[in-house]
């Protein structure tokens, strides 16, 4: 399965994928009017450790934790995809507690959220790795350590 | 084919049939449900009286999900195991069973109390019919009386303040949440809850309830309208302890979920079962171990091998917008190091020994709790991790680059 993989090295700090993320997920097509003057919510966000930058999204994992801990059955793996039913989460936020990477937080409503890969939204493929301007961000089928 | 049986039906009866069926897609599964409900998510009862979530929304799992898992849902209670016949009798009936799970959760403690029989409008808050009840019960301006102070009684405040009148909660321990916040973290959590409108009679006890009264030891006295009994739970282990299984607190589990019995696994609130964070076997009543507990059951009924050896505990629970997660295990002062951060309405407290970090509570902005839990779960040596990034907060950042590019760079 594709997934979203950074590469430090050629990160530049920019976070445009946040504002990337956060427009392709608002529903709007103005990106102005998505998010000029507005908190935005991400589901992608820029760590940084000393002078090296990267961007930590959700993994998708094989055997993930949030999906067995969510107290309202609201996360399910779908083809391969970790989803969260919006309509079904009560915000508790037990998948913040329990993901490994800190990839999952809550959102605008209050509701967990974290990345989807774009599958379902305007922007059809990942929007941090589309908008990333250092190709530090990729979207790639990569094999599992043995 | 095998022919599998589970006592019970919440998630770790779910997590049972889920386990079973990732190795055996065929063999009969039957479900004994003392509840009339398809699986639903307990803890979301206080959400429900909120109005955060509807009964609909409350089923853990899809509408088609025993159909599609070819299992076969009986509404009755679980009355006896024959471990000879390898039966389990319920109603008046049996069924036969080749592997046996015991997923038959918990119930709730009520202590004797004098009077109790005098008070018209008293329940427990555990089921979602539980819920349904008390609503029923429920008037603007009611007076309510919570006993416990504990993650029931406080979800369950939190659920009705804003539909009755008010809301008193007492408890015998000196603090909030006792089970899960050390002192300094409750005083922050019940000043919130206090800000709110709810009032506590802590370190105190109801003595005697005259109808609409309650006495307490204190020499104090609380009207109230509704009496809610939220002292503590208790794990469903006769059933097993009849059949002899070994039982303590709860039903005795090894790391494969299996009770002292052949062919009998046991999953979920009616277990004691490894506690990694304590090195020795406790109740872990809580949802995510009841799932993986059902799931780890479930693969080794089906004759795989699957164990859980890192169990420990873990909870979020927010209240009127103000989120607290914390895990693992907190020391006496002196014994380590207590790493403490106040911020606007918050506070943050890292309990950090023989460079592990043993256990923490976070109150307010919660982002990247999880990477807390982690390195509790894995007992992460803290030579290899930047304490300052790690104490600042809970990133990526913390970790040497070449293990965080490990953790970023493949399939997980």
């Amino acid at each position: 399965m594709k997934r979203v993989y950074v590469n430090e090295k050629w990160c530049l700090g920019c976070h445009l994928c946040e504002y990337n993320c956060a427009f392709a997920n608002s529903g709007m097509t103005d990106m102005v009017k998505a998010l000029k003057d507005k908190p935005i919510y991400p589901r992608v966000h820029i760590e940084q450790s000393d002078d090296i930058t990267y961007a930590v999204s959700c993994r998708h994992c094989k055997d993930p934790l949030c999906v067995k801990s969510c107290i309202a059955g609201a996360i399910s793996i779908v083809d391969g995809v970790v989803k969260i039913d919006k309509t079904k989460c009560v915000g508790c936020l037990t998948c913040v507690l329990v993901c490994p990477y800190g990839a999952v937080r809550p959102g605008p409503t209050g509701a967990a959220q974290k990345c989807e890969l774009c599958l379902e939204n305007s922007c059809g493929e990942p929007a941090c790795v589309k908008g990333c301007p250092n190709n530090a961000i990729v979207y790639e089928e990569r094999q599992e350590e043995k | 084919m095998s022919k599998f049986v589970i006592i019970g039906n919440g998630v770790a009866a779910a997590g049972c049939i889920e386990g079973i069926r990732s190795i055996d897609k065929e063999s009969e599964i039957t479900v004994i449900s003392a509840e009339k409900h398809p699986v639903y998510s307990r803890p979301l009862i206080s959400y429900y009286l909120e109005g955060k979530t509807t009964l609909e929304k409350m089923n853990y799992r899809s509408e088609d999900f025993y159909e599609k898992n070819k299992a076969e849902l009986v509404y009755a209670s679980a009355e006896k195991i024959d471990l000879k016949k390898g039966e389990v009798a319920f109603g008046s009936k049996k069924t036969k069973f080749d592997k046996l799970c015991i997923a038959a959760g918990s119930s709730p403690f009520v202590p004797p109390m004098d009077g109790l029989d005098s008070v018209k409008e008293k329940f427990t808050f555990m089921t979602m019919d539980d819920s349904l009840a008390l609503e029923k019960a429920l008037k603007k301006d009611s007076r309510v009386l919570i006993v416990g102070a504990g993650l029931i009684g406080l979800k369950c405040a939190e659920g009705i303040l804003e539909r009755v009148g008010s809301v008193t909660v007492v408890d015998l321990a000196d603090r909030v949440l006792s089970s899960i916040l050390d002192n300094e973290c409750a005083a922050v959590m019940q000043k919130h809850l206090e800000s709110k409108g709810m009032k506590f009679l802590l370190s105190d006890s109801v003595a005697k309830l005259e109808t609409d009264k309650a006495v307490m030891k204190s020499g104090k006295t609380v009207e109230f309208d509704v009496l809610v009994l939220a002292v503590g739970v208790r794990a469903n282990t006769q059933l097993a302890k009849d059949a002899g299984a070994e039982v303590n607190r709860g039903i005795i589990i090894d790391t494969k979920m299996q009770t002292t019995l052949e062919n009998v696994y046991a999953a979920g609130d009616c277990t004691e079962g490894y506690d990694s964070s304590i090195d020795a076997n406790r109740v872990l009543a809580i949802l995510p171990n009841a799932y993986m507990q059902g799931f780890c059951a479930g693969v080794n009924m089906a004759g795989g091998d699957s164990s859980i050896t890192n169990a420990i505990p873990m909870n979020s629970i927010g209240f009127f917008g103000l989120h607290c997660t914390s895990a693992g295990s907190y020391f006496a002062q002196g014994e380590g190091e207590v790493y403490e951060e106040k911020s606007c309405g918050g506070i943050k407290r890292l309990y950090i020994k023989d460079n592990k970090l043993t256990g923490y509570i976070i109150i307010g902005d919660v982002t990247g709790a999880g990477i807390y839990t982690r390195i509790i779960r894995e007992k992460t040596d803290l030579s290899g991790v930047n304490i300052d990034k790690l104490k600042n907060n809970a990133t990526l950042a913390m970790f040497l680059p070449e293990t965080r590019r490990k953790m970023l760079g493949g399939v997980v």
